[in-house]
């Protein structure tokens, strides 16, 4: 039996592979919520191959059988050994084997260009033939997602070089990065220049980035300990909330960063969800870049996601559905530090999931969309989506992902911290002593978010002026 | 004769789905043998055992919406698709129209084709095909324009109809109005005729006349699919002497689209409620067909809030528009005033069906004022009729319209990829697949062109 869309996970360096390791949990705690049956489905399979063990060779079951061993569909990276270990000694370590591990020692000690130039050419041939394995086993390749932080060594200089290895050997398959960008309090000091350098590879490599704020994660964490800890009588927060809880998950205890990984492991589990469950209105990876980019470098898509505050007070159903619908422009709701509603959008999606129908989601566009400013040629600019499937312990949920020009923020952000550094030329012997780095790859990284800023800003200061409508072609009579 | 169906992508998938339930329910009642057996040649062939097979072809580039419109219809216990009759693969269009007409067309082209082959070979006699999308997406528009194009080269000589969803005007695909103007420019010089519906107002009549709260895709699809069973189930023409029609795609088409520069074709039908309601209505002639000549005359989508205001030009106006060469006014972007701008009519089809059809009064449609000056009201204007209820309505009228009244929606579709294009946004999306600037320049330069005849008929 040919098997359904299926997607490739690479997570690489140390945060990477920690929201990797709560993805595939999440994923497989929402495919036994669904899958009451036992039986290997098409929902199953985007992620996750099923394997009867008992074949020498490993062979893969057909769709209709039972659930035999399920075996993730994905290759974890990393320069140092502790969290893959890590991985592999818990629960999960049955959904990988040794030939989807890519591991070394020493780490990439906070530089990119050890990660970038020196493990990327050591483990070129290695990162390719596990991709290629791991490609084979997918009858239908349709999306790379790569999941990995900006402001280390190894997620941020191997995990872009990864990027263009798919890009070389995979050309028509979508790349989607989720890129966990770094706090300006980050405690490692060279992150503003592996952030930049790793910059430029995403404008160049990948088709879509959903960008991640540390900062942003903390506050939302901080946020929900604190409502659930202190907040008023009657408005608890419920803790079998999928989006913050792995309560349900193979994983027993949780470790300090689990609650944020979690946020972003549900980010993912959401984008994915109309190409594995059924829907009114479906919305496959492929048309994610379709809508929501309308010039290549412009494709960096501000992610927030609802309910996040979950309460277990009772209220009107319609009144909390638009209610989730009104946080999603929130700024509290979003994982990047920004506010999108006072910047442009160029193109936003909605993508729900759980009982909601067309007219609900009508209603709402319609509610929201005059105190939203939209670029002048792209004023209808909406994508929806409608998964009948919601997230475990929670009837409806939506993620909103906005081509909006308030991302520009988080950039003019980084272009400070790494001009401050770069003016005096601090720790770039580090990188300069790395085979294959110049001085020139700083500049043009450089430019290169310069230029990127420039663009949005270029956009951004057509907002609120009145543009006519362009002159029509005219036809001879 | 035998009508066979293309369904493509997940719109089309999902409309003619409804299409064939209710074609399948309204002809079961087996009290009107005649009407029954043509209605069910017409859409079904039967095997063996005697079970009803709808003549359709499912098309998709992704599986799930095909497994489900072929597990309702098995599950339904009164038709089903055939099990050689779908194709699809494991991944979608991604709304792009040069994926789905560059890519997934040329590349299944072949098994397509056997599949529809095979569709028309069981037909004892074909009276045409129907291909159903939607505008918007990259598989329905793109794919569906490639097999329309296919089908035009292999049947050169039977009548193709296409049936489009348009997009609701915001919310479903921000590149809709990109795949609309391309599928459009090229169904132009393919189809015989379009049969338009428009999903805001479809939605509209879902809220208003149905009532519907919640209202979901199903629930639109079915009002498209009544609007159409009501059309394409058998009925009697003036020359078809006392026998159902015999070719329901060609008449449509001979009735209504008189010169290539007009093919597309509004729908309204009279009256529409409530499923509970209709028990305890009580149905004439008068009044529906008084409602539905004013929304004809005031491109009232629906039957409420019909402007009456809006009058026929008097005979006077139309000699003096007729000298002062053409009204050109009509053209996009008049704003609110536009919509009380009288509705031209270049040829109009009115289809009654239930008691007491031949009593019901018809004249006030064959009213000159109505039409160009250049073809008569005998020419312009046809009656089908069935002495048949259509899907429980005791008395029901559809309106098949080949007027001004998809103008605005045609030229705001135009106007916003129009506005989009000068920015140049989006337009790497298809070149990567192989559709050009110059193909943007020479779909849009049609549509112009459509846009403007329309405007112009006086």
């Amino acid at each position: 039996m040919p098997e359904g869309d299926t997607s490739l996970c690479s997570a690489v360096g140390q945060c990477g592979n920690q929201v990797g390791c709560r993805f595939w949990d999440l994923a497989l705690r929402e495919h036994a919520h669904v899958n009451k049956t036992g039986v290997y489905d098409d929902a199953l399979s985007s992620f996750f191959r099923n394997v009867d063990s008992r074949k020498s060779d490993g062979g893969a079951c057909g769709f209709g059988g039972r659930i035999q061993h399920l075996k993730a569909r994905a290759v974890l990276v990393d320069m140092e050994e502790g969290v893959v270990n890590e991985i592999l000694q818990g629960p999960l370590s049955e959904v990988f084997d040794s030939t989807q591990l890519l591991t070394d020692v020493s780490g990439s000690g906070n530089n990119w260009a050890v990660g970038h130039m020196s493990y990327g050419s050591v483990y070129r041939e290695q990162i390719v033939d596990k991709l290629r394995k791991a490609a084979e086993h997918c009858d239908c390749l349709q999306c790379f997602f790569l999941i990995h932080s900006m402001g280390g060594g190894t997620g941020s200089g191997l995990g872009t070089r990864v990027l263009s290895l798919l890009e070389e050997e995979f050309p028509e398959v979508c790349r989607i990065v989720t890129s966990v960008y770094p706090s300006p309090e980050d405690d490692v000091i060279t992150s503003p220049y592996n952030s930049v350098l790793a910059m430029k590879e995403l404008s160049e490599h990948a088709d879509c980035v959903i960008p991640v704020e540390n900062q942003s994660l903390v506050d939302i964490v901080n946020k929900i300990k604190h409502m659930s800890d202190g907040g008023k009588p009657g408005l608890t927060i419920r803790k079998d909330s999928s989006i913050i809880s792995g309560q349900g998950g193979l994983r027993g205890a949780e470790k300090p960063f689990d609650a944020m990984n979690n946020i972003v492991a549900n980010l993912l589990l959401n984008i994915t969800s109309s190409a594995r469950f059924e829907g009114s209105l479906n919305m496959d990876l492929n048309e994610i870049a379709m809508n929501l980019v309308p010039f290549p470098r412009l494709h960096y898509l501000v992610p927030s996601l609802t309910p996040l505050y979950t309460l277990a007070d009772v209220s009107v159903p319609t009144r909390r559905l638009d209610q989730m619908f009104s946080d999603a422009f929130s700024k509290d709701h979003q994982l990047l530090r920004a506010n999108p509603k006072h910047s442009l959008y160029l193109a936003c999606a909605l993508m729900v999931r759980g009982n909601v129908q067309v007219s609900d989601l009508r209603r709402n566009i319609e509610r929201l969309r005059p105190s939203l400013p939209f670029v002048s040629w792209n004023q209808e600019g909406w994508k929806t989506g409608l998964c009948s499937v919601p997230p475990v312990g929670h009837s409806h949920s939506l993620l909103a992902l906005a081509n909006n020009t308030c991302v520009k923020s988080t950039f003019l952000d980084l272009k400070e911290r790494f001009t401050k550094l770069y003016r005096k030329k601090a720790h770039l012997h580090h990188y300069l002593h790395v085979e294959g780095m110049e001085q020139s790859c700083f500049s043009e990284a450089i430019t290169s978010l310069s230029s990127l800023i420039e663009e949005y800003h270029h956009l951004d200061a057509t907002k609120g002026k009145l543009i006519p409508d362009a002159p029509r072609l005219s036809i001879a009579r | 004769m035998s009508v066979v169906t293309v369904q493509l992508g997940q719109c089309g998938n999902q409309v003619g789905h409804e299409l064939f339930d209710v074609v399948c329910g309204d002809a079961h009642d087996g009290q009107r043998r005649s009407y029954c057996s043509v209605s069910r040649e017409r859409f079904f062939h039967q095997t063996e055992r005697g079970d009803l097979v709808a003549r359709a072809v499912l098309i998709d580039m992704e599986p799930k919406v095909i497994k489900h419109s072929m597990n309702k219809a098995a599950n339904s216990g009164r038709w089903t698709y055939g099990d050689d009759a779908h194709f699809s693969q494991k991944q979608g269009s991604g709304n792009n129209w040069a994926n789905g007409f560059c890519v997934h067309g040329p590349r299944h082209e072949a098994a397509l084709e056997e599949l529809v082959r095979r569709q028309v070979e069981r037909c004892d006699r074909l009276s045409g095909l129907m291909a159903m999308m939607s505008v918007a997406g990259g598989t329905g528009s793109g794919v569906g324009t490639y097999v329309t194009q296919c089908l035009r080269d292999t049947f050169p000589k039977s009548f193709i109809v296409n049936q489009l969803t348009w997009p609701y005007g915001t919310g479903e695909v921000i590149v809709q109005n990109y795949n609309s103007v391309l599928t459009l420019a090229h169904l132009y010089g393919l189809s015989d005729a379009i049969l338009v519906h428009e999903n805001d107002t479809v939605h509209g009549i879902c809220a208003r006349l149905l009532n519907l709260k919640h209202i979901s895709f199903g629930d639109v699809n079915r009002v498209i699919a009544h609007q159409l069973g009501a059309v394409l189930q058998p009925a009697l023409t003036t020359d078809s002497h006392g026998l159902y029609s015999r070719n329901p795609l060609g008449e449509l088409a001979s009735a209504l689209v008189c010169h290539p520069e007009y093919k597309l074709l509004s729908m309204s039908t009279v009256p529409q409620m409530p499923s509970a309601s209709i028990a305890y209505s009580t149905f004439s002639w008068p009044g529906p067909l008084r409602h539905l000549r004013q929304m004809l005359v005031s491109n009232s989508k629906m039957e409420e809030g019909i402007d009456w205001q809006v009058r026929l030009p008097a005979a006077s106006e139309r000699s003096r528009s007729l000298t002062g060469g053409g009204r050109g006014g009509g053209r996009g972007g008049g704003g609110a005033a536009a919509a009380a701008i009288f509705n031209r009519s270049l040829a109009n089809l009115l289809i009654l069906r239930g008691k007491d059809v031949y009593s019901a009064e018809t004249g006030g449609f064959e009213d000159p004022a109505l039409f160009t000056s250049w073809l008569s009201p005998r020419d312009a204007f046809s009656l089908w009729k069935s002495p048949v209820p259509f899907n429980k309505y005791e008395k029901s009228a559809t309106l098949v319209s080949n007027s001004q009244a998809l103008l605005r929606p045609l030229d705001d579709m135009v106007r916003k990829a129009w506005n989009m294009f000068a920015s140049r946004a989006y337009i790497h999306q298809y070149v990567k697949f192989g559709i050009s600037e110059e193909d943007f320049l020479d779909s849009f330069t049609s549509l112009e062109q459509v846009i403007s005849s329309y405007s112009q008929l006086s």
